[in-house]
């Protein structure tokens, strides 16, 4: 008898099993099973061969080639790049066209861009982290019935369309936007603030973008603490604000790393909110190889910047898969 | 001292939801305004859903999406599990570190360098058999399923990990089959994050442009980069009663599957009750 908290799960199973069982009863599955146990791959080997091969194939060749694109020269025609291999009669070439890298470099209009992008990402981290800090520690003390609606209303804004919720702030930010309405009628300005298509938009949509995904780790972090220990520090006389920032604070930093790198790492490639809300001049990175690919149909140029910009956040790539990964195996030695 | 921390955490919370809602608050509002004029309330009216529902165009881009989507969500439910399952329960492997940087990896890639790297390799392919020579449904279909597995592994694989394998491991003992284990045992156990995994994956895949904009064919539109092209031209009521829709069924959706999930918690949790009853109950050897 299955538990009764499986009553889908059980089912579904079941009839998955009687089907599976019926297809290897089948002459061709029998067939070809027993040509791979004769070449000696398992069960085992199978079910890790086909995530991995799917990886392989659809993760990391594609950026293969867009590096060898990415040194590569533009031509009119399809694909619109030269190829880096030149057979002629005798000799095969490798040519390498560096330009594009030299161009980055170089011109200052995508060195402005890069600095930008990582200027923007990280004060947009900085407010999200100076927002979500204060809900995460507040849900993770509510009452256990409210924490779990306060959870659903964090996570419900993160299943509606992105793209709706970035168009939302248009029309709240525009010069004849809610905004501006509410604080001329309040008699507050005389003149419409311009917002749109500024810096300011663009912060308040990638924080607003982004916010749940700082403040669940830091919620499924604050709420694992042990209350024991502040309380201990308040009756050995630290203030409160001081046992937070001893105890806390410390104790919270994975739950910060990791909701910063959620933020961080996207935020530093985002198109759309730059698009939609900054303006014309916005130098964002995404923006930039968009342009270069869709606009300008530079191909080698688009996998140059895309290059660069994978170099660039390489390093918290890295540690937020440090973070990941320890999270996981935290939790099954636990 | 306490209270006024209270006090500053209610604070916070108030504002931050108000933060978060607001904005589509207000395209709910708007939605119903008569006025073309998108900031001028000119009373009550549904004529934007009724034009909405004429728009050929834009009905064509829903349903082309909502296929993407759940052809999607089903691929990288598949393979998400099984990269979920090597993960989680496979021990040492050669090439483990490797899969597991890459299936995470998809989770903060920036998409622009997803979406070109995808395309990219579309195009290089393209002579080869058995690869699409058309772009469309198919190559934005393999592009999502890329990225949207990377979230189911994360859910299995973390559902995996806070569950005893002493059950799976009985079952071997008692002479079960792997696949036999897999399907009777673990498989009903990972079938909420199999099922969040799904609608995230379905969610994800409706919601994305960059990656679609790449990988599609000039003639696929789907949903998204309609909204996009509109949306850069200036807000248009349509969209305000498009994404009305799309909030108030996304909500009906995550609030009864937050309801089903906790009836089927405190289901366990009586049944975990019971057993601990029942075997106290039990007189002992």
């Amino acid at each position: 008898m299955h538990p009764s908290y499986l009553p889908l799960g059980a089912r579904m199973s079941a009839r998955l099993e009687r089907f599976f069982e019926m297809v290897s009863q089948m002459p061709p599955a029998r067939w070809s099973m027993g040509v791979l146990r004769r070449l000696g791959f398992t069960g085992r080997t199978l079910v890790i061969a086909i995530p991995w091969i799917w990886l392989l194939l659809f993760f990391l060749i594609p950026f293969v080639i867009v590096l060898k694109i990415s040194f590569a020269d533009t031509r009119l025609g399809v694909p619109p790049y030269t190829s880096l291999l030149e057979v002629s009669e005798n000799y095969v070439l490798l040519k390498a066209n560096i330009n594009n890298y030299l161009f980055i470099i170089k011109e200052s209009l995508y060195f402005k861009a890069f600095l930008s992008s990582l200027k923007v990402a990280s004060i947009s981290t900085l407010l999200c982290l100076l927002i979500a800090y204060p809900m995460a520690y507040g849900i993770a003390r509510a009452s256990s019935n409210w924490r779990n609606t306060l959870l659903l209303l964090i996570i419900l804004p993160f299943w509606t369309s992105f793209l709706v919720r970035v168009y939302a702030w248009i029309g709240l930010l525009r010069n004849n936007g809610l905004i501006n309405n509410v604080l001329m009628g309040l008699g507050i300005i005389d003149e419409p603030i311009v917002m749109m298509q500024t810096n300011f938009a663009m912060y308040v949509g990638i924080v607003y973008s982004y916010l749940p995904f700082m403040i669940l780790p830091l919620y499924s972090n604050l709420e694992k603490h042990d209350n024991t220990l502040l309380e201990a520090a308040v009756d050995l006389g630290a203030t409160p604000f001081k046992a937070f920032l001893r105890i806390t604070l410390p104790l919270s930093m994975p739950g910060v790393i990791a909701g910063s790198m959620l933020v961080f790492i996207p935020a530093v490639g985002e198109f759309v909110i730059p698009r939609l809300l900054g303006g014309q001049n916005s130098l964002m990175i995404g923006r930039v190889l968009w342009d270069e690919f869709f606009s300008n149909r530079n191909w080698p140029m688009a996998s140059a910047v895309a290059i660069s910009l994978l170099l660039l956040l390489v390093l918290p790539i890295v540690i937020f898969q440090r973070y990941q990964a320890k999270e996981t195996a935290g939790v099954a030695h636990r | 001292m306490n209270q006024k921390r209270s006090l500053f955490l209610l604070t916070a919370l108030v504002f931050g939801f108000a933060f978060l809602y607001i904005p589509i608050l207000s395209v709910i509002v708007y939605s119903f305004n008569e006025s073309k004029l998108v900031t001028v309330w000119g009373g009550f009216s549904t004529k934007w859903y009724g034009e909405l529902l004429r728009d050929r165009q834009m009905l064509s881009g829903v349903w082309l999406s909502l296929r993407i989507a759940a052809v999607t969500a089903t691929g990288a439910v598949i393979i998400g599990t099984l990269a979920g399952l090597v993960l989680a329960r496979f021990g040492k492997f050669r090439g483990r570190t490797a899969l597991s940087g890459m299936a995470t990896a998809p989770l903060v890639m920036p998409d622009v360098v997803t979406g070109l790297s995808l395309l990219l390799l579309f195009v290089a392919f393209a002579p080869l058999p058995f690869v699409p020579d058309q772009r469309g449904f198919s190559t934005i279909v393999i592009a999502h399923i890329t990225l949207t597995m990377a979230y189911v592994t994360v859910v299995v694989q973390s559902r995996l990990s806070t569950m005893d394998e002493s059950l799976e491991e009985a079952a071997m003992d008692l002479g079960a089959r792997p696949y036999k284990v897999f399907l009777v045992i673990t498989l009903p156990i990972i079938a909420p994050a199999i099922v969040s995994g799904w609608l995230l994956a379905f969610t994800l895949s409706l919601d994305d442009l960059v990656i679609a904009s790449f990988t599609a064919g000039p003639s696929t539109n789907t949903l998204p980069m309609m909204i996009f092209s509109k949306v850069r031209l200036g807000v248009t009521p349509e969209i305000n009663a498009l994404a009305t829709i799309m909030v108030s069924v996304v909500t009906v959706f995550v609030i009864a599957a937050g309801v089903l999930m906790a009836r089927q918690e405190k289901a366990r949790q009586r049944d975990a009750r019971m057993a601990a009853a029942n075997a106290g109950a039990l007189p002992q050897p």
